[in-house]
């Protein structure tokens, strides 16, 4: 038997709460999306910890579907990276405070 | 207070603090390319979370996945944009955002771990006391997934397809409309005709 499932959610409130933080606190673009990585991760470890305590298998189905959309969102969020960097010549937040091509 | 034996103890552990580590990793270190690597160190951590829960498969998705491909193409943007210069973490451009982000995630976490606490991690007493699914030995993490993906959940996965079509098509659009249009630029700078309609 494993360990108690509240220590993983503790674990994945942590997890989510750094993820949170370095996207409030970084202004590197790309930094800020490896952040929300870190958040996506946290919420699936806690449907894992679920799906195990509850005995029920969508739980893991749903982690399947969110590691589908990260990689979805990363590779567009990736794009906009690269060409918002063509004409700014940064990936500093900041930089981007008009809609203005 | 619930009967976990100490290697179950231990792999929790070295998960935590392959997490936590990797996490403050990413959001400490300067270097993009570091805290790529501080990213993997987290997603491994998670996979050892999955496997101690009997997520055999999710395991090994977030290896190949995340660990093998997202933060690959990560890697690859920043060495392709060349961004791999320290960011200038000490500017604060406006006062205060660290500490009221610093404030506002505490009090996050903690309503969080309060919540849970006060419902009993939700899931009622029993089963946590009871420790949760026992791994039955033989069973199929696999075959479970696939069951459940392919039948209870069949219209999320085919709308996954559709948005996996819909992210690759936007990812070349963005990346070609760029380009085309620094070549037209190029071709009317340089005014050189023999340039024109080389990518069409």
């Amino acid at each position: 038997m494993t360990v108690p499932a509240a220590w993983y959610l503790v674990l994945a409130a942590i997890l989510f709460g750094i993820g949170a933080l370095g996207l409030l606190t970084r202004r590197s673009a790309l930094i800020m999306f490896m952040c929300v990585e870190l958040m996506l991760n946290a919420v699936n470890l806690t449907f894992v910890t679920f799906s195990r305590t509850l005995r029920d298998i969508g739980g893991q189905a749903a982690v399947f579907f969110v590691m589908v959309v990260a990689a979805a969102e990363v590779t567009v969020g990736l794009g906009i990276v690269v060409s918002v960097f063509r004409r700014r010549n940064s990936t500093s937040v900041d930089e981007l405070a008009e809609m203005k091509g | 207070m619930i009967a976990a034996t100490v290697p179950d103890v231990l792999v929790f552990v070295t998960a935590a603090l392959l997490i936590v580590v990797g996490a403050l990793g990413v959001l400490a270190v300067r270097n993009p390319v570091h805290a790529a690597l501080s990213l993997i160190m987290t997603l491994f951590g998670v996979a050892i979370a999955f496997v101690a829960q009997s997520a055999d498969f999710l395991a090994a998705v977030q290896v190949i996945v995340y660990a093998g491909a997202i933060v690959v193409l990560f890697l690859f943007v920043i060495m392709f944009l060349g961004v791999d210069r320290r960011e200038h973490v000490e500017v604060e451009p406006l006062v205060g955002q660290r500490a009221f982000a610093g404030i506002g995630v505490v009090i996050t976490v903690a309503g969080i771990v309060a919540l849970m606490a006060k419902s009993h991690w939700v899931t009622g007493a029993v089963a946590v006391s009871g420790g949760g699914a026992p791994i039955v030995p033989g069973s199929a993490n696999v075959r479970e997934v696939g069951t459940a993906v392919f039948t209870t959940y069949l219209f999320a996965f085919e709308a996954t397809a559709a948005l996996l079509i819909i992210a690759v098509v936007g990812a070349v659009l963005l990346a070609r409309r760029e380009r085309r249009r620094d070549e037209m630029d190029e071709a009317t700078a340089s005014a050189a005709p023999e340039t024109e309609g080389s990518d069409r």
